[in-house]
């Protein structure tokens, strides 16, 4: 059997505060038959700064990214919003050809993780288990600038137990935005509390996303607001009772994504 | 100042916005019933085959048009002039104004008749009519309803009283004699019954101007009220203001273009009406004004020429960014302080008007993109709002203090792989005092407005790098 070789870029976010992810995750891909690796030189993909008009800062990052996935085969991330940006990066270069056509080759080969699953390895059933009834959070950047709506959809369905219920009003932004939710707090609270309302409106107790920053939001209005709404990365669900394969689920089943 | 609406400053005005629950409701309830109708009437709609693909023409047909607009500019303003019609190009909103001003003064007119028209927003030309002592009346049912309500602004490019619902519409309307109920066909009857003499006594005519038809020498109005026919064609003096990016070089393209329009800012296949306007033709007709005159407006656009906001000028105005945007659900048209809202206006008020007074608005957005997804003609809305951060950020603007040393710092622990390490280790450590049953209530520095309203997570126990070794090392271990 040939076993692809995968290189995780776990994003800075997941490595400062979901480190489960990228367990997961881990696992996941080992199990579908990848050979993981985590290219050490990785750093952040350099969003913060480039939403935020600090071009060159962000290519610093950008460069370095470039530099620590050169090796790669597939490049699999747990974001929507990171891996769009390493697919923007050849955006970045337009001034420097010998670095945009590298950024190209690695926009080529970088995929979100439950995108990879789907395309890359053709698999949609991955034997998961989770009894709740859950609403998806389709998160903007992986569904309008990565252009992927489905891949989520198409895995979840397979999660015996698991009950799907349309979001309304998922294409409006849960008000994350980076720096935005700081730099413009007032909007950006109004912008979750929406999100939430309308989570509560399906009476699901469980909210699946593919990005933790997204999650990281909305989680941490569910909590302020002292609701009883789990906030879970697909991963979570997707490495939850499989059988046979050695995993770590979080069997407490508590919200793990604030 | 021309183009600004109210005085306060930005975070004001978004409070104000944010605490008005009934612009609220106005606005997300316009905007849930639209998306369904913009959807019907271009996705979904199969008669157009492909969406995506008009979209594709609408945008080379701006582009085309504004790389060359000079010369079709110039064939406008020829053909305009051939057929006896007057053209003006207004470098500045006070060359517009003057313009106008002399004209009406020479016609010795007091009574001015308006469509609605976002441009002559941006140039205050009511005001300006009103210092020589002129009447001006806005004949749009919902330009007017703000008009006789103490002269409230515009919050949307398309439906300017977007913020008001029925009841509050009814209410204005009472200051000018109203007396039914909030039924939008009293209303309008009401509106119709009482605009009719003025259309009759109006001296002046003005109106915008969606589309001028360079090769043709005519300009086209898409309406729905039939108002601005009457503006059109009762008055003997007729001005048109359009902004200098709103011409396209032949009727074939004018169609597409409507097409675009329509669909994208209402749902609809086609308006009630689309009128085109070409000076001295129906000139003997007993309804046809006299005298025509262009005023082609600059205004700042040409900022944009050659730049890389050059895009924002492919703009038809259809609002197709303002209804799916965020942002303006939650704040409302007049909390951005411009005439033009949402994301184009987050675009094009900064190029218009510089950052001094709006260098807020290109962070007035999460970066969703569903603008850039909506727009008929594929303006990279989003992109566009960081170039300006961009530009803020190299000294055009003020980019605070505090972000300009976060963001050093971040360039240079990005090229340091064992700085950013050692910061993923250190962190969980320094953020230790904050943390209070797993999360961070209530943070420092930048972390403050996060936790207002929301808990922030404690960093993770583990270390995934450590995790992830022994891991390897475990399943190496059991495969051999």
């Amino acid at each position: 059997m040939i076993r692809l070789k995968v290189s995780l870029f776990i994003t800075c976010l997941g490595e400062l505060f979901y480190a489960k992810v990228g367990k997961d995750v881990t696992e996941i891909l080992e199990r579908l038959g990848c050979e993981v690796d985590f290219p050490k030189g990785q750093i952040c993909c350099g969003q913060p700064a480039f939403n935020s008009g600090y071009l060159n800062d962000a290519k610093k990052a950008a460069k370095q990214m470039i530099h620590a996935f050169e090796d790669a085969d597939y490049i699999v991330s747990p974001s929507g919003s990171c891996t769009t940006m390493f697919r923007e990066y050849p955006k970045m270069f337009v001034d420097e050809p010998g670095w945009k056509l590298k950024a190209e080759a690695m926009a080529d080969k970088t995929y979100e993780f439950t995108q990879f699953i789907v395309h890359v390895l053709g698999v949609e059933d991955l034997g998961a288990e989770y009894e709740a009834k859950a609403t998806v959070h389709t998160s903007c950047h992986m569904s309008r600038l990565l252009g992927e709506k489905e891949a989520p959809f198409r895995l979840l369905k397979h999660v015996k137990g698991l009950e799907v219920i349309p979001l309304p009003n998922n294409y409006d932004c849960c008000g994350f935005g980076g720096t935005f939710s700081v730099k413009m707090s007032p909007i950006s609270e109004e912008m979750v509390d929406e999100k939430v309302r309308h989570i509560e409106e399906t009476e699901a107790e469980l909210v699946i996303g593919s990005d933790c920053s997204c999650l990281m939001n909305i989680g941490g209005r569910i909590n302020r607001k002292g609701k009883k709404i789990e906030v879970k990365h697909i991963a979570e669900i997707l490495n939850h009772h499989v059988k046979g394969g050695s995993h770590h689920a979080n069997e407490n089943r508590e919200s793990t994504l604030l | 100042m021309p183009m600004k609406i109210g005085n306060q400053p930005f975070f004001d005005r978004v409070d104000e916005g944010i605490n008005n629950d009934f612009m609220q409701n106005a606005v997300s309830s316009a905007q849930d019933g639209l998306r369904g109708r913009k959807l019907n009437a271009t996705i979904y709609d199969k008669s157009l085959v492909d969406w995506e693909i008009w979209r594709s023409a609408g945008e080379e047909i701006r582009r085309h048009t504004l790389e060359n607009l000079d010369y079709y500019l110039k064939q406008l303003s020829d053909n305009w002039a051939a057929k006896g019609g007057h053209v003006y190009f207004a470098e500045t909103v006070e060359d517009a104004q003057h313009y106008i001003q002399k004209v009406v003064k020479q016609k010795n007119a007091k009574k001015v008749v308006k469509a609605k028209s976002m441009v002559t927003e941006e140039i205050s030309l009511n005001e300006a009519l009103e210092d020589i002592g002129c009447t001006v009346l806005e004949t749009d049912l919902a330009e007017y309803i703000l008009q006789v309500d103490d002269h409230d602004s515009p919050s949307h490019i398309v439906v300017p009283s977007l913020h008001k619902n029925r009841g509050q519409m009814r209410d204005a309307l009472r200051k000018v004699g109203y007396k039914n109920s909030d039924k939008p066909e009293e209303i309008a009857a009401f509106a119709r019954e009482t605009l009719r003499q003025e259309f009759l006594d109006a001296e002046v005519g003005i109106t915008g101007c969606n589309f001028a038809i360079a090769n043709s020498g005519s300009v086209s109005l898409v309406t729905n009220e039939g108002n601005a026919n009457m503006v059109t064609s009762f008055p003997e003096t007729q001005i048109t203001v359009m902004g200098m990016e709103r011409i396209v070089p032949s009727w074939e393209e004018l169609d597409i273009l409507v097409t675009l329009l329509c669909r994208s800012s209402v749902g609809q296949k086609l308006t009630t009406y689309v009128t085109g306007i070409t000076p001295g033709e129906n000139i003997e007709d007993i309804d046809s004004p006299k005298d025509f005159h262009l005023v082609i407006v600059d205004a700042g656009r040409s900022n944009a020429l050659g730049t890389e906001f050059q895009s924002a000028l492919h703009c038809i105005r259809c609002a197709a960014c303002v209804n799916v945007c965020p942002v303006y659900r939650h704040i409302g048209g007049h909390a951005y302080g411009s005439i033009y809202p949402g994301p184009i206006g987050a675009v094009l008020s900064p190029i218009l008007g510089g950052y001094e007074e709006y260098g807020k608005l290109p962070y007035a957005s999460s970066l969703c993109a569903a603008c850039t997804e909506a727009c008929p003609v594929k303006i990279p809305l989003h992109e566009l709002l960081i170039k300006h951060r961009q530009h803020i950020v190299n000294g055009e603007g003020h980019a605070p203090l505090g972000e300009k040393l976060a963001m050093k710092g971040f360039g240079i622990g990005a090229s340091s792989p064992s700085l950013f390490k050692m910061a993923t280790k250190l962190a969980p450590k320094a953020m230790k005092p904050l943390v209070k049953d797993g999360k961070i209530s209530k943070g420092p520095g930048p972390m403050k407005p996060w936790t207002h309203g929301r808990d922030f997570p404690a960093p993770s126990s583990e270390n995934f790098r450590e995790w992830f070794k022994n891991h390897k090392k475990e399943t190496k271990k059991g495969e051999e």
